[in-house]
């Protein structure tokens, strides 16, 4: 009976698929938050497990902040094709064009403006419920979010009236109004997502490989050159070898120096590294907090 | 609330290249409030080397603003901002780390008095709890009523860390004074497994590093033992169960005979060929497939998700489940448990809720209360009115369906189900069923194919 043991990552991906099935089951209108990063990769793979030979039970959703990497953009169009897939997106540049989310003057990254514009877009298609590629190891606020997290109507997450989740007995419930989010790669670090891409041969978009890139030195890390938030005085552009952790809005996104150019290698570097994926986020830096403030305002 | 006074820098964390092949413990903390739970679990990441340097720095950033300048591994665990301001865990925080011998998830969960339902939610999935004793206060209140809870929600493994031996000063004699006083009510809760272990968490004695300054103690430290303790028959896999989630049924021309009853074994192993019984129906058919992604599988067992595909046309729908012939489970509408209540409205008699077990939602009525557990003896107090938020007691219930399910003693995800109140959708309570009193017998349906059961 011992061969039917399940190891760490079979466990995972077991789980997963579950929790991907309740939503299919359980909800009239989901979608799947698919960004072309690593984890909402390993979730279109998780999809694939769950569902076929069926289509996917839902359409994928993507918010675009407009400050991207130019590849992840080639690649989430071309996955989403592959797979026959629904692909819908969302702008920030349209949201603050409707009025929708606002900048505050002086802010450049459109991390926080990707709210008001996911809420638009739950809004619009009436979606009672969002999968996204959260990870509790990202972050110590994430470390207490559900399976299933409720949001209200401005899609705010209050961490003291969280369902509790026992066992594998997810309540799915929503009234009007409300709507809800759904991690499934909830108990994944960083590593297994790492593993998982190495042991399922998924393809990434080219930015997590080394490659040499223009880059300048600013709040601590190496940013990407960039037309949004130009070289200022004073600063030295630098060609290295760089390549990305974690993808978000590219004038906060640090790169890394690195050699790595295959998933084995990215695996060692990342065992052996000595910051966490979110180090490299300067969004994630402003204060100890800055997570979980974002998350009550609906940040997923 | 604890902490160190000088970190150094870490060297880089635990590496490791074959994480998939590993195995996974997942495994409960609690405490009460000033056990040093929280710091254990700093130290357990920091000396396993699972902690990184930016993680280390924003600790340190907020060691300067707070004052005092001294890192409080504490802070490693508690996430949000109230619970830092307040020096107490609200919520269960889980947290990850890896050895080169095991993949661990911690739940970490509350000890105050109020949030026992944290502790139910976070005991639910885990393979072995550890306890907390206080070496200078001996067993509390909250060590029992942790115990009890170990008990109650069957986890298989119990560690029992007597921490703070260094304000003690490491002396054998009081740790053996605890350990006696903890065993004394350990044989009426019949934990199966229980390992005591002499800690000091503030400064890392048995924690990782076997301690200098217990020389007398012999026995593996508290990550030597996590690393070790046998999980291997954890899961039930004698009787094959699968509650069906959902149906699968491509409606594409090339996949136009596909239908599949798709979901995570609960208990046992199925093999294509297999007759089974698809519960409460009682029809009967054999597994034709088992299909994957990955392919077909022979066979699979508990708790992989799969897609049966079955010999007959039998109509299934989200909410059955499917079993192998041998053990059938129970299939009733009156029903015996054991309940933790978790919301602020107690308890209501004769009112409808919903509820959840396996995958079928029904409507559930409680009709009485048989006891409430009184958490300072752990006694059973008879015929108690109601049952308020953190109660632990026994009800008896109906359901407007047949639910299909195993005693929670035999297997814990087929005998265990939450109530959900109708009208707000709150969570209420975690339940754990047991054998009823009058087992009817399961009827089972001739099939197309006759064999015998």
């Amino acid at each position: 009976m011992s061969s039917h043991k399940l190891s760490n990552l079979e466990y995972l991906e077991s789980e997963a698929i579950y929790v991907m099935r309740e939503v299919a089951a359980s909800f009239e209108r989901p979608t799947l938050m698919f960004s072309g990063g690593k984890d909402s990769i390993c979730l279109l793979r998780l999809a694939e497990k769950a569902f076929r030979p069926s289509d996917f039970p839902f359409p994928l959703l993507n918010v675009d902040t407009g400050h991207n990497f130019d590849e992840l953009i080639e690649f989430r169009d071309r996955r989403a094709e592959e797979l026959g897939a629904k692909l819908i997106v969302r702008t920030v540049e349209d949201a603050i064009a409707k009025g929708i989310a606002t900048p505050t003057p002086g802010e450049l990254s459109r991390n926080r403006l990707q709210i008001p514009t996911l809420l638009s877009a739950i809004d619009e298609f009436e979606f009672d419920c969002a999968i996204g590629g959260a990870r509790r190891d990202e972050e110590k606020a994430r470390a207490k979010e559900r399976f299933f997290s409720l949001r209200d109507e401005f899609g705010q997450w209050e961490p003291r009236s969280q369902r509790p989740e026992p066992w594998n007995l997810y309540n799915t419930m929503v009234s009007p109004g409300q709507n809800m989010r759904c991690f499934p790669i909830s108990n994944w670090t960083e590593m297994d997502v790492w593993e998982y891409i190495r042991r399922e041969q998924l393809e990434i978009p080219a930015v997590y490989f080394s490659h040499e890139r223009e880059v300048v030195r600013r709040g601590g890390q190496w940013l990407a050159v960039n037309d949004i938030a130009p070289v200022k005085d004073g600063e030295t552009v630098e060609t290295k070898n760089v390549r990305v952790r974690t993808v978000g809005d590219i004038i906060s996104t640090g790169c890394i120096e690195s050699e790595a150019s295959t998933i084995g290698e990215i695996i060692h570097e990342i065992s052996a590294a000595r910051v966490t994926e979110r180090g490299s986020r300067a969004d994630d830096k402003v204060s100890e907090s800055s997570m979980e403030d974002r998350k009550r305002e609906g940040y997923f | 609330m604890s902490s160190t006074s000088t970190i150094e820098k870490n060297s880089a964390p635990a590496a490791s290249e074959s994480l998939h092949k590993m195995d996974l413990l997942r495994f409960t903390t609690a405490g009460s409030v000033d056990d040093g739970k929280s710091t254990l679990i700093g130290r357990m990441l920091y000396d396993s080397k699972s902690i990184f340097e930016d993680q280390l720095e924003a600790l340190e950033r907020s060691a300067e603003i707070t004052g005092g300048g001294e890192v409080n591994l504490a802070n490693l665990t508690d996430g949000l901002r109230a619970e830092r301001e307040q020096g107490i865990t609200i919520d269960v925080a889980y947290r990850y780390f890896a050895t080169p011998r095991r993949r661990f998830i911690i739940a970490d969960t509350p000890g105050h008095a109020q949030y026992t339902r944290n502790m139910v939610t976070g005991a639910s999935t885990a393979n072995l709890a550890l306890i907390l004793v206080d070496a200078r206060k001996g067993v509390s209140e909250q060590s029992k009523r942790h115990a009890y809870l170990a008990s109650l929600l069957r986890i298989p493994h119990v560690v029992v860390c007597i921490n703070k031996m260094d304000l003690v000063d490491f002396s054998e004699e009081r740790y053996e004074q605890v350990r006696d006083e903890f065993m004394s009510f350990v044989p009426r809760l019949g934990l199966p497994d229980v390992t005591f272990i002499p800690v000091s968490a503030l400064q890392g004695d048995n924690v990782v590093d076997p301690s200098e300054n217990m020389d007398w103690y012999r026995g593996a430290t508290l990550l030597g033992h996590l690393e070790t303790v046998y999980i291997g028959s954890d899961f039930n896999l004698s009787e094959f169960r699968m509650p069906v989630q959902w149906v699968n049924r491509p409606g594409k021309d090339e996949f136009h005979d596909f239908r599949g009853f798709s979901g995570q074994i609960t208990g046992g192993v199925v093999k294509v060929g297999d007759p089974v019984v698809v519960l409460p129906s009682g029809h009967r058919s054999r597994v034709k497939e088992i299909h994957t992604y990955d392919g077909n599988l022979e066979e699979a067992g508990c708790p992989r998700s799969v897609t049966l595909r079955l010999e007959d046309e039998i109509d299934i729908t989200r909410g059955d489940v499917i079993v192998g012939e041998d053990r059938l489970p129970i299939v009733a509408q009156q029903h015996i448990a054991e309940i933790c209540w978790m919301n602020d409205q107690p308890l209501a008699l004769r009112k409808k809720y919903m509820l959840r077990q396996g995958t079928s939602t029904v409507q559930a009525m409680v009709s009485s209360i048989d006891h409430r557990i009184d958490m300072k003896d752990l006694g059973e107090l008879e015929d108690p009115t109601e049952l308020k938020l953190n109660d632990i007691g026994r009800i008896q219930f109906k359901t407007s369906k047949p639910l299909v399910y195993d005693s929670y003693r035999r297997n814990r995800m087929m005998g265990s189900f939450i109530l959900i109140d109708p009208a707000t959708h709150d969570t209420v309570a975690a339940g754990m069923l047991k054998e009823p009193e009058n087992r009817m017998p399961v009827s089972v349906l001739a099939g197309p194919e006759d064999f015998v059961i």
